[in-house]
């Protein structure tokens, strides 16, 4: 109906609300990669030289590969020599003390809602602060310490320890995964690290604030959480990126193992600049995540709400290798304007009556495309294994598209796989039917939306469930009208 | 029953609009003033739902003529939601579904929505629960429904019986119902009449849309009128909606064409 498609484009584009930038005088490497850039990375880090080792490995790897071409968007190529792999805040930071921290540092987190001071810290989130290509700040830290659980940036793990980083890095991801894995392990700047030793629950959130600042650079971190056994963490990401009018790249790996009986719960609520309405500028977001439940009774459940990013590509993962473990994978992804996003995950059952949850809840507005893809796969000796899936799709206007592609291998008898999609359409008839009761039209989309997703913002923790709501509402803002 | 007689809510003067170029309401006229009760009859696709669309403001519909004024302000002007917030409220002949949102969180946001535009506070949680607790006893409603998603999966009777829950909870000035009636078992519409009968106060007012005198004898109406191929032709008291149910609608389109041949 021609009428909806007038309301539709009035909703969608209203301003990018983190768009920007931090006047800091920054240490940056030049342009470029050659085996130079990772040396330089690894000298400004003052690695061991085991890590540097493992960088270069992967770098004459990458070398060899050419980018993957199987997604279902369109991008240009990019160049890889046109990238600065390294931007750090000039300043010396001694990373426990804030009071050395750049105020300017604190102001640009202060202003995205991440308060790092003492007095102002969310209340039970511990926070790890990534600017560029460090780690800024991680708060909370002693506290938990007293507990035995580690969490600091990456940089400090390889120095601290190095045991632990030696024996999980690259084993959930190895760099001969894929192109962008290949690349995040030769350049990966910072990123967090935590461990949870046995049988303690984390008393609090962990959370990791990635923030993209400088212009032309690439932001490629790198996570790794362990959760000894019996042990349960909850961790969330949270991402944005000033407004410019080139496309920058964020390649980041994160690795989650669990052994036995431990369980990890990881969010992303995701807002890295999605470009103007014209899709101009914007990140590419072409991140690898994958966990594995390597021990009996084991869990890991993703739940991930993708707003921002020019181009979303991303299949967070999980291996189910030990017999009765759990993966779970709730999805919210909104595309809007010339956005688009190819994501969903891949869930491996090996071990014996392991089960996985799908559920994906993708939005299309503007002229943005939105796919899900997905693998169920179980193995052979993977005996009773079973599968939900379910993937629903909300079109906001008719100019958008929404795509599914669940591929299933099933190579044991006793699995069961179920898998239901829906597409639905903001209609015209719901829309009226709020503004009758007095909502807005803008306030109407919000509260579908989020109708929409429930089942998957009921995941997130309770302080972002919030955030994420108003995230969805801005994203849509401008989407009908 | 009515309310200052020389006071009026809604003024409807000529009213056209049309549809995809099809011409539905040919020259509506009527005049509701507070307190009172109006129902509107006729047959099936005289321009009844038409009618109360365009007072909502639905999009679709193109208004050719006329004015609409609502407590003096020109409606006609006015957005959908606008239209709502000065207290026009319509009870939907179908009611939408809106998976994922409970009745609660839906009502909330609409109350606070209106408290806004007249620039009051947003009613706080526990105000808004014990509010709605007080609407739920008067109106008999079933606890079960207003936590589930709107209207998804009601019975068509469950909708009907929100809607009327809704217009309880929104306190409107003028409510429309577009055959809230019909699907409704006999203790449910008892039900509705008895919830709707409560809310009169003098001041509400009601244009009833139906086709069954059943309703009006819980609701009773200040006037019937008769809507025939997009006019009123014909208006009266409550007991000509017991003349149209023995005698059905074929006299009055007969005098209808008499009167166009004339
Ligand atoms: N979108 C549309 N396109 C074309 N004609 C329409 C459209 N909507 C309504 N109409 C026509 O307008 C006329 C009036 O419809 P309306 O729904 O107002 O009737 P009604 O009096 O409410 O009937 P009922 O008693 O059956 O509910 C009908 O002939 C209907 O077919
Ligand atoms: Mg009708």
């Amino acid at each position: 109906m021609a009428e909806e498609v007038d309301i539709i484009d009035q909703v969608v584009g209203q301003e990018y609300k983190y768009g920007f930038t931090t006047d800091i005088e920054m240490e940056t490497a030049p342009k470029g990669l050659t085996e130079d850039t990772i040396r330089f990375i690894s000298a400004k880090k003052n690695e061991p030289e085991w890590m540097l080792e493992y960088r270069l490995k992967a770098f004459k790897y990458w070398q060899g590969l050419t980018a993957p071409n199987w997604q279902n968007f369109n991008y240009p190529s990019v160049d890889y020599q046109d990238i600065i792999y390294y931007a750090a805040p000039k300043e010396k930071i001694k990373l426990d003390s804030l009071d050395q921290v750049d105020p300017e540092l604190l102001k640009t987190f202060e202003k995205l809602g991440i308060s790092l001071s003492e007095q102002k810290r969310l209340t039970g989130v511990a926070v790890d602060a990534v600017f560029d290509s460090v780690s800024i700040a991680t708060t909370f830290k002693d506290q938990l310490k007293e507990k035995g659980i580690i969490f600091c940036s990456m940089s400090e793990a390889v120095h601290d320890h190095p045991d632990l980083v030696k024996k999980y890095l690259s084993s959930v991801v190895p760099y001969t995964d894929n192109f962008f894995a290949a690349l995040n392990a030769a350049v990966f700047s910072d990123g967090s690290f935590v461990y949870i030793p046995k049988g303690v629950r984390c008393p609090m959130e962990l959370s990791t604030y990635f923030r993209i600042n400088a212009e032309n650079t690439g932001q490629f971190e790198r996570t790794l959480i362990i959760a000894d056994e019996g042990s349960y963490v909850s961790y969330l990401e949270g991402c944005t990126a000033p407004m410019r009018d080139e496309n920058q790249l964020h390649a980041a790996v994160v690795e989650l193992i669990a052994l036995e009986n431990a369980e990890i719960k990881y969010s992303t609520v995701q807002n890295w600049y999605p470009g103007d309405k014209n899709g101009k500028g914007g990140i590419y977001n072409f991140v690898t995540k994958r966990g594995i439940c390597m021990g009996d009774n084991s869990k890991i459940s993703w739940t991930q709400v993708e707003t921002g990013s020019a181009i979303t590509w991303k299949y967070p993962s999980c291996i189910l290798k030990g017999d009765n473990s759990v993966g779970e994978f709730f999805s919210v992804a909104v595309t809007n304007n010339m956005q688009q996003a190819d994501t969903g995950t891949k869930m491996i059952h090996i071990g014996k009556n392991t089960k996985s949850r799908i559920v994906s809840k993708g939005i299309s507005a503007g002229k943005s495309h939105n796919t899900y893809r997905g693998l169920v796969k179980v193995n052979k000796k993977a005996d009773k294994a079973r599968n939900y899936t379910q993937c629903d799709s909300m079109l906001i206007g008719d100019r958008s598209g929404a795509h599914t592609f669940p591929y299933i291998e099933i190579n044991n008898k006793s699995a069961m796989v179920e898998h239901e999609a829906s597409t639905s359409k903001i209609g015209e008839d719901q829309i009226f039917y709020c503004n009758q009761r007095g909502i807005g039209t803008e306030e109407a989309i919000s509260l579908i939306v989020n109708g929409f997703c429930r089942e998957v913002l009921n995941q997130l923790p309770m302080e972002f469930a919030v955030e994420a709501q108003k995230l969805l509402a801005v994203s849509l803002e401008g989407s009908v009208g | 029953m009515s309310g200052d007689k020389n006071k009026v809510m809604l003024e409807i003067k000529d009213l056209k609009a049309e549809i995809e170029g099809k011409k539905i309401l040919n020259g509506i006229n009527l005049v509701v003033k507070p307190g009172e009760v109006h129902a509107i009859m006729g047959p099936n696709g005289a321009g009844k739902s038409t009618l109360s669309s365009v007072l909502a403001g639905r999009a679709d519909y193109v208004v050719t003529g006329g004015e609409v004024s609502f407590n003096g302000k020109d409606l006609l002007e006015m957005s959908p939601e606008d239209r709502a917030r000065e207290g026009v409220f319509l009870a939907f002949q179908y009611p939408v579904e809106i998976p994922g949102v409970s009745t609660t969180n839906f009502l909330k946001t609409a109350i606070n929505e209106k408290r806004k535009y007249l620039g009051q506070e947003p009613m706080e949680a526990t105000a808004f629960l014990k509010f709605m607790r007080e609407k739920m006893e008067l109106m008999e409603m079933d606890k079960a429904l207003t936590s589930r998603s709107l209207n998804e999966g009601f019975s068509g009777g469950e909708k009907k019986r929100n809607e009327v829950f809704q217009m309880a909870m929104l306190e409107p000035k003028l409510t429309i119902m577009d055959e809230t009636d019909s699907g409704l078992d006999i203790d449910a519409l008892r039900l509705v009449s008895a919830g709707v009968n409560k809310l009169k106060d003098g001041e509400r007012s009601f244009v009833v849309i139906t086709h069954y005198q059943r309703l009006l004898d819980y609701i009773v109406p200040d006037f019937v009128h008769v809507l025939y191929k997009g006019r009123i032709v014909k208006s009266g008291d409550a007991s000509l909606a017991k003349e149209l149910e023995v005698k059905g609608y074929d006299w009055i389109k007969t005098e209808v064409e008499q009167e166009a041949n004339a």
